[in-house]
């Protein structure tokens, strides 16, 4: 094999950039369709042609101008890290606004390549993209691809290969305006002189004014300080001497790359304008009237989903997987094995694995195919569109909506998420306020619950329904606190105006049903599993030897449960419980099993299934209290110990963790107290 | 010709051209960034359900705004000449 090569994969936001990157490599890297997808390079590897490539996958940008992290981000892979040659992803359906992208990478990329994707789109949609004027136009290589289905990542592939083969072109270098060419005429000779790459280009960004480019210029390319200085001052008197100001020059190279990218678009590309049906779309997903409603009955929709279709695969797996646990108690004993590790290894690890694969992987893996398919369609923008209004009261950011729906799956993710939002004052707000969202691991252990204290009495479709509206309201009390802490930072230790915010509504596209569920449904599988086996199993075997380990003929389960019960009755539940959220730190799926597990050493239960499961709770004094409170105090406690520490990475700050920890904890707690003092004090209980 | 008017007062399914941008610094470029450049047609396609914000037409693609955003940007009618 000869030696490798490195591509940067190039783009606006969501132009099917993750989609190629994962054709081109075999990644599973998530997609979807909205903006910011890519938060940092990722990289992949593919060989084509007997030659290794590795492929860098920028975070979308529209422009390499512009000042968000993504954009620094993809602007310094392409300058510093000197890739062999760029590929720039364009959207078929909208080339225009992907030009202005593609014509500054050819500025500084040594070899690009523009890959317009979407064809299949764009075909849909009547738009005809005349290739070859696009070349002709544009100077560099065209291909034509529609990434989804694979077609013309073959000749994608041939094409970078080609180029890379040949010499670098020149950085083809757009107009200087007449105005600015005096300054531009002081500067660029010295960056010459000073052996820099790019003295065109560097001299308009230097005059143009971006200081945290010239710091990293400096750095990277060891320039001198007072000569670069000195000459800098001097160019920008030559500027002001033509009557331009850094912020006047920015204004004419932008408004000049959107010209250039009109005609370029004009001349290339015929369509028909944006689709009727897409608008009528938009005015029932976040028409006025509609859009709230339509957003509540979908999410609704969901969940009822979700419960029904997650039944009765959740009973065959219980079944399952307690038949494979009597085998293997008889099996252990059979071999001769002593009775305390037949059951630590059933009663505990087995237990809690169980538990963690048979109530969390149906629900999961029935939520987010259908969640990825709305997401797919272009659905969640539309959501932090229609919710934006309320974010700007509370001081955030309508992307917040976005790092929110990430954190269904996982808080950890959705913190990191938040690196799509540019203000940083407003993406503390979503990184503290994360994990009033329920994340993969809380919300099957709140299904079960309302399926049995809440929606035990409606049968059938009935309690489905039922059970859909009571989770349905459940997150809708998470997002209704993401908003009031929100608005409480925003007004206090985190005090500001909301910044300004663009967000893109990309163009709804037909999702990819087949490949979505299957993708989707075993990636979950997987992650379930794969928790199963780190978490759940070694913290089964921790609390079956709490369990049973006992001081002066009290186990240290129920010594530690005993100790925390005042606290626990006083927020509606009881010592077992809090104790469960406590050890459950570091995940929160097994915050159930160890409820289950305290109970059954003091009682006993022949099977595991969830009828039998409501049988011991309510032995145990459950009450549709001690449920609610559950609920409530799962929703709204302390993250996990990977979302706390995806907190401390992202903020830098383990002052900013401990405010993470507190504020969903001490919203939990006080509102389980109110509720069952309330309660206690009507007599409802 | 009638008065230049601000971006947030246009109405939904009515077009105007970019006359100029009062927003400085990163707003600005911001603006910018997504074709808001002197002469672009801009169509308001429809507002949110609380009224703010509301998306915006530029250039083929569709831009969500608020409405303290775009109100740093003045139009020059043409939609409203055209209706009259």
């Amino acid at each position: 094999m000869t030696a490798g090569r490195v591509i940067a994969l190039a783009g606006n936001p969501n132009v099917g950039k993750s989609t190629l990157f994962n054709r081109l490599t075999g990644l599973h890297q998530h997609t979807g369709n909205w903006p910011g997808k890519t938060v940092t390079n990722a990289r992949g590897r593919c060989t084509f042609a007997g030659r290794e490539y590795l492929l860098v996958d920028l975070p979308g940008t529209y422009s390499l101008l512009a000042h968000s992290a993504e954009e620094e981000t993809a602007r310094d892979f392409l300058c510093f890290g000197r890739p062999d040659a760029c590929i720039v992803v364009c959207d078929a359906t909208c080339l225009e606004r992907s030009l202005n992208l593609a014509l500054q990478v050819r500025e500084i990329a040594p070899r690009t390549v523009v890959c317009v994707n979407l064809m299949d789109e764009a075909g849909r949609k009547g738009i005809h993209i005349d290739r070859q004027a696009l070349e002709a136009a544009l100077k560099v290589p065209v291909v034509a691809v529609s990434a989804r289905d694979g077609r013309g990542v073959e000749e994608l592939l041939q094409t970078v290969e080609r180029v890379c083969s040949q010499p670098e072109k020149g950085p083809q270098s757009l107009p200087v305006p007449e105005e600015a060419r005096r300054a531009v005429a002081v500067l660029e000779p010295v960056l010459r002189q000073q052996g820099a790459p790019l003295p065109r280009w560097a001299s308009m960004r230097l005059l143009e004014g971006d200081a945290s480019l010239q710091k990293t210029m400096a750095e990277q390319w060891r320039w001198q300080g007072p000569m670069l200085e000195q000459t800098l001052s001097l160019a920008q008197k030559e500027l002001e001497k033509s009557g331009l100001t850094s912020e006047t020059l920015t204004d004419r190279t932008v408004s000049g790359l959107a010209r250039q990218a009109e005609q370029i678009s004009r001349s290339a590309c015929k369509s028909k304008g944006r689709s009727r049906a897409a608008q009528r779309l938009d005015h029932i997903l976040t028409g006025k009237w509609t859009g709230i409603p339509v957003m509540l009955l979908l999410l609704a929709g969901v969940f009822w989903i979700t419960i029904a279709g997650a039944n009765i695969p959740s009973q065959w797996l219980w079944e399952g997987f307690s038949r494979l646990g009597e085998a293997m108690s008889v099996g252990l004993l059979a071999i001769g094995a002593p009775g305390w590790l037949e059951q630590l290894l059933v009663m505990g690890v087995w237990r809690v694995l169980s538990w963690v694969v048979s109530v969390m992987l149906p629900p999961m893996a029935v939520f987010f195919p259908l969640f990825t398919l709305l997401e797919d369609l272009g659905y969640l923008p539309r959501v932090a569109f229609t919710l934006d209004h309320c974010f700007q009261k509370a001081g955030a950011c309508g992307k917040q909506a976005l790092t929110m729906c990430m954190g269904f799956g996982c808080n950890a993710v959705g913190v990191t998420g938040c690196r799509i939002i540019d203000s940083p004052r407003e993406r503390l707000v979503a990184s503290l306020t994360n994990s009033f969202v329920p994340c993969n691991g809380r919300f099957p252990t709140m299904i079960s619950l309302i399926t049995l204290f809440f929606a035990a009495s409606a049968v059938g479709v009935w309690g489905q329904a039922l059970s859909s509206l009571l989770l349905t309201g459940v997150i809708l009390l998470g997002v209704g606190m993401t908003f009031l802490v929100s608005r409480l930072l925003s007004s206090t230790i985190l005090r500001g105006e909301p910044s300004s915010f663009v967000l893109e509504l990309p163009p709804y596209r037909r999702p990819q049903v087949g490949q979505v569920l299957v993708r989707s449904v075993l990636d979950r599988t997987l992650f379930v599993l794969g928790r199963a086996v780190t978490v759940a199993a070694p913290a089964g075997l921790v609390i079956w030897l709490m369990a049973n380990l006992t001081v002066g003929g009290e186990s240290l389960l129920s010594l530690c449960a005993g100790f925390l019960d005042p606290l626990g009755r006083a927020l509606g539940m009881d010592g077992v419980i809090l104790l469960a959220f406590i050890l459950g730190f570091p995940a929160n799926e097994i915050v159930m099993p160890i409820v289950i597990m305290a109970y059954l050493a003091q009682g006993y239960l022949m099977e595991m299934d969830l009828p039998a499961l409501g049988v011991l709770l309510q032995q145990n004094g459950w009450t549709w209290l001690t449920a609610l409170c559950t609920i409530v105090f799962s929703l709204l406690h302390w993250p996990c110990s990977t979302t706390c520490l995806t907190i401390r990475k992202e903020t830098g700050s383990w002052k900013w963790t401990a405010l993470a920890v507190a504020l969903p904890t001490a919203c939990g707690m006080l509102l389980c107290f109110v509720i069952a003092s309330f309660s206690r004090w009507v007599g409802l209980v | 010709m009638k008065e230049p008017f601000l971006l947030s007062s246009l109405g939904e399914g009515e077009t105007g051209r970019v006359a100029g941008l009062f927003a400085a610094g990163s707003l600005r470029r911001r603006l910018l960034d997504i074709g808001l450049t002197e002469g672009t047609p801009v169509r308001c396609l429809l507002h949110s359900p609380f009224g703010d914000p509301a998306a915006y037409e530029i250039r083929g693609a569709v831009f969500a705004l608020r409405r303290e955003d775009s109100r740093q940007v003045l139009l020059h009618a043409i939609g409203r000449e055209a209706a009259l």
